[in-house]
């Protein structure tokens, strides 16, 4: 356990550090030039000049990214260039919302993934369970950014039940959860349904059926316990569905998470934020995948470590 | 011998100038404005800093100017210059020397006076290469700027402290434009001791002399703002608080403003709803339509065949259908003729520009040995509605036989083609287009015509460069007197026109400002529009719905 954790977090560093060295390389490669978007356009050449020697940018790629990696090691992301600030500053304020976000959005997909998932096998066959597998399918495949607007449109502006974006109380929490729930929902009713489907072909369900026991008991008892671990065990997977997720829907629902101001810096060219929130990113994806393979032996038994 | 020129003559001459009333700043004062209230304004974007030095949108540029003040200003509503921290100001003859009087008992929102060396140190902050301000290049008429610019001093030789509330400015040329440069942002004034404090974080703690401070900061989410109860300005502001929101869709918030959540969309009207909202008499009653120191225009590379030849160039000109083009933005702009904008002084009202006649563009054509056209590349930004306003220009040239392919791509990337010199034949300049620093005709020549701005990097991205003008600008820039003011206008109006016979631009169309506001916001239409305030002027304005 302990060799297989060392390994998986020495795998985990090259990962990041191999992030790191990616996104620096293609941001150094785009042909617009970050100096000229900080000097704006009244700004001499000499003043273009001097910026470009104050922020480093005037050394070699290697100089530049070699500077980066050991500030990094200390826990500096650098400056914003646009906006002046400390990026660990900035994505520390931001991260609490993008937290809460994430786990509304779990709260979701499960709630509506697992139940669609488990009506749709017990009704296997029928008229439900097909129009349950083919909203799924739509969930699935709807953009965040479309049903994102039409949640608002429908519930916050035709029926006022929620406000129109913004952030604060549980009732700003529903809207943007449901959007990044819903595509996850997708995912889980069809996993769900498999995994219910296969318990159910299991002898020890036929068994408690032979001895008399109520339908509803075997499902909720003796079934779902079962059928729904392996689903559960996906979360940490999700991580990375999400990292992609909150970018829309914090943009579409004004939530002051790290996607909006991941999407705001890509606007502006704004480096720093961008190297700062991919990198925090590609950590939460790691992490969530690594914390995935540990759990997954504790719930499920066939599965170990190696 | 000097010649004393007191700040009400001057301004007054400025005024009359402009056909404009003008009135002494303590007289600007709504007398229907209710004092109290507070009001919500929305913006998509973060608010990248609160600095005066560093800020350079058009979202905390405004913000700043509440938050600071500067040596001048202009009166609200208006591009009519006006004393704001200084009280009164001489221009010696040769136009190289200017001397402020400034304001006795001015407080620092920490409560210190402001005095004459907190303006030296300000400006020596600014132009000083670690502030890595956009706007240093502004201050390059002051005596020992190449200096501080270069690294070489601290401070600018060309300013001394006289006394402390007296500040002289030594120039290195006669400079027209330099009470315009003493009122823009990056000439604020600061207090040092919390610039000291703050360091780089200054732009997030802003501590000025402007008639709000800032109450609260909640990164991406919301700042805050509230009445400076000691503001010098007796009678200013008339709101109690502001609050910016922030990250709202532009689509968001104008469904929160129908529904009265809020004042002001900070982003303006969506364009996809415009055509709605102007249907709705009831909405539209609280849009205000103004004019904007903006000019969109398509860029011709004079240094690249065939665009460097004349009369290609004009054949360009009269072939685009602007009106056509217009209504592709739902009519939210007037045709162009010329590099100025009607709302700027030094707009040729008589210019009849090129017309709109294809056929003599064919025969222009024909001219210049291209009878059946040519091929090239029309760059453009990706954004809506950029693309489509291409598309419509692809197919005026198409009419006369030019086949142009649209390069649409992100702005940095046009930036970067336009700045270099085999980049870009032609370019739509729409969401990059220049809209001024300041309300002075010379600010639409030196980066985007001039041989200043023609290098690789630079702005002028037809590479147009005519020694000839420049030096006419120059001239012009050099006539500082404000009586003369008039007379500097024409010679920059000329220069304007030769420019248009060269025809490195086409220019298409000046684009309309459209403030939409709460019906319990109050204040002359102006202030919604004003020129120099984006979206509105947040000193003046007030609610109606305070007892």
């Amino acid at each position: 356990m302990i060799a297989y954790l060392g390994r998986r977090l020495i795998q985990s560093l090259l990962i990041l550090l191999g992030v790191s060295l990616i996104t620096f390389a293609l941001l150094y490669l785009l042909p617009a030039d970050p100096v000229r978007q900080i000097a704006g356009r009244s700004a001499t050449p000499q003043t273009v000049e001097n910026i470009r020697q104050q922020l480093g940018l005037d050394q070699p790629f290697i100089v530049q990214y070699w500077h980066y990696l050991t500030k990094l090691v200390s826990g500096d992301l650098g400056r914003s260039y646009i906006q002046r600030s400390e990026v660990t500053e900035l994505i520390v304020s931001r991260l609490p919302a993008s937290l809460l976000l994430m786990l509304g959005a779990i709260l979701c997909e499960l709630l509506i993934g697992l139940s669609m998932g488990l009506i749709a096998a017990v009704k296997r066959g029928t008229a439900t369970d097909q129009t349950l597998m083919v909203a799924s399918f739509v969930g699935v495949s709807a953009p965040q950014f479309v049903v994102g607007l039409l949640l608002l449109y429908v519930f916050a502006v035709r029926l006022s039940w929620f406000p129109i974006g913004g952030y604060g109380t549980w009732r700003h929490l529903v809207l943007p959860s449901l959007t990044m729930g819903i595509l996850g929902a997708g995912w889980y009713a069809r996993m769900m349904r498999s995994s219910m489907i296969d318990v159910l072909r299991q002898d020890y369900v036929r068994t408690a059926r032979a001895k008399g026991i109520a339908r509803g008991a075997i499902i909720f008892r003796h079934a779902l316990p079962n059928a729904i671990l392996p689903v559960i065990a996906m979360i940490g997977i999700d991580i990375g569905i999400f990292m992609g997720g909150i970018v829309v829907v914090e943009s579409v629902f004004g939530w002051p998470g790290i996607g909006q101001l991941a999407w705001q810096a890509i606007q502006r060219v704004d480096i720093p934020i961008i190297m700062g929130v991919t990198l925090v990113s590609a950590f939460a994806i790691v992490l969530g995948n690594l914390l995935a393979d540990i759990i997954a032996p504790f719930i499920d038994p066939r599965i170990k470590l190696r | 011998m000097k010649k004393f020129l007191a700040s009400t003559v001057a301004a007054s001459a400025l005024a009359l100038m402009l056909g404009m009333t003008s009135a002494r700043a303590e007289d600007t004062i709504d007398p229907n404005a209710k004092q109290g209230g507070a009001i919500t304004i929305t913006y998509k974007d973060d608010v990248a800093t609160l600095d005066p030095a560093i800020g350079y949108d058009w979202q905390n540029w405004s913000m700043i100017k509440s938050l600071f003040d500067g040596l001048m200003d202009y009166e609200p509503g208006t591009t009519n210059l006006k004393p704001d921290l200084a009280e009164s100001y001489e221009i010696s003859p040769d136009g190289k020397t200017f001397t402020f009087k400034l304001r006795h008992g001015v407080k620092f929102h920490n409560g210190r006076e402001m005095t004459a060396d907190d303006v030296k140190y300000s400006l020596d902050r600014v132009t000083n290469p670690k502030t890595q301000s956009p706007g240093a290049g502004f201050f390059g008429s002051i005596k020992g700027y190449e200096d501080v610019a270069a690294g070489k001093a601290e401070s600018l030789a060309g300013i001394t402290v006289v006394d402390p509330y007296t500040v002289k400015f030594e120039l290195t040329r006669p400079d027209a434009t330099f009470l315009h440069v003493m009122a823009i942002n990056f000439s604020h004034v600061v207090p040092k001791e919390e610039v000291e404090k703050y360091g780089a974080d200054f732009g997030k703690h802003p501590v000025g002399t402007g008639a709000f401070k800032l109450a609260e900061w909640t990164l991406g989410q919301r700042i805050v703002f509230e009445r400076n109860s000691d503001y010098w300005h007796k009678g200013l502001p008339h709101l109690d608080k502001i609050t910016f929101e922030i990250g709202q869709e532009p689509i968001v918030a104008l469904l929160r403003l129908q529904k009265g959540e809020i004042d002001v969309p900070g982003d303006g009207i969506p364009p996809a709803k415009f055509q709605e909202v102007m249907a709705d008499p009831e909405q539209k009653a609280r849009v205000v339509e103004g004019g904007q120191l903006h000019t969109g225009y398509v860029t011709m590379n004079t240094t690249m065949a065939p665009f460097d030849n004349v009369k290609v160039r004009q054949a360009v000109n009269m072939a685009l259908n602007k009106a056509r083009i217009i209504q592709i933005i739902n009519g939210r702009a007037v045709p162009a003729n010329q590099p100025l904008p009607p709302s700027m002084p030094g707009y040729d009202k008589e210019y009849k520009g090129y017309p709109y006649d294809v056929a003599k563009a064919k025969a222009l054509l024909a001219e210049a040995g291209h009878p059946d056209g040519f091929e090239t590349q029309l760059f453009a930004m990706n954004t809506d509605p950029n693309p489509r306003i291409a598309q419509a220009i692809q197919q005026d040239l198409a009419a006369i036989g030019i086949k142009a392919s649209i390069q649409s791509l992100a702005q940095a990337n046009v930036i970067a083609a336009g700045g270099d010199k085999a980049g870009a034949p032609m370019i739509w300049s729409g969401g990059m287009a220049w809209i001024a620093d300041f309300p002075d005709p010379s600010n639409f020549y030196g980066p985007i015509l001039g041989c200043a701005g023609a290098v690789p990097g630079g702005w002028n991205w037809s590479w147009y460069c005519n020694k000839d003008l420049d030096a006419k600008a120059a001239e012009a820039d050099s006539v500082v007197d404000p009586a003369k003011a008039p007379e500097r206008d024409k010679m920059w109006s000329a220069i304007y026109d030769k420019v248009m016979e060269d025809a490195p631009w086409a220019p298409v169309f000046n684009e309309q400002r459209f403030t939409m506001k709460s019906a319990r916001m109050g204040g002359a239409d102006n202030l919604y529009v004003d020129p120099v305030h984006i979206p509105i002027n947040y000193d003046n304005v007030y609610v109606k719905d305070v007892q």
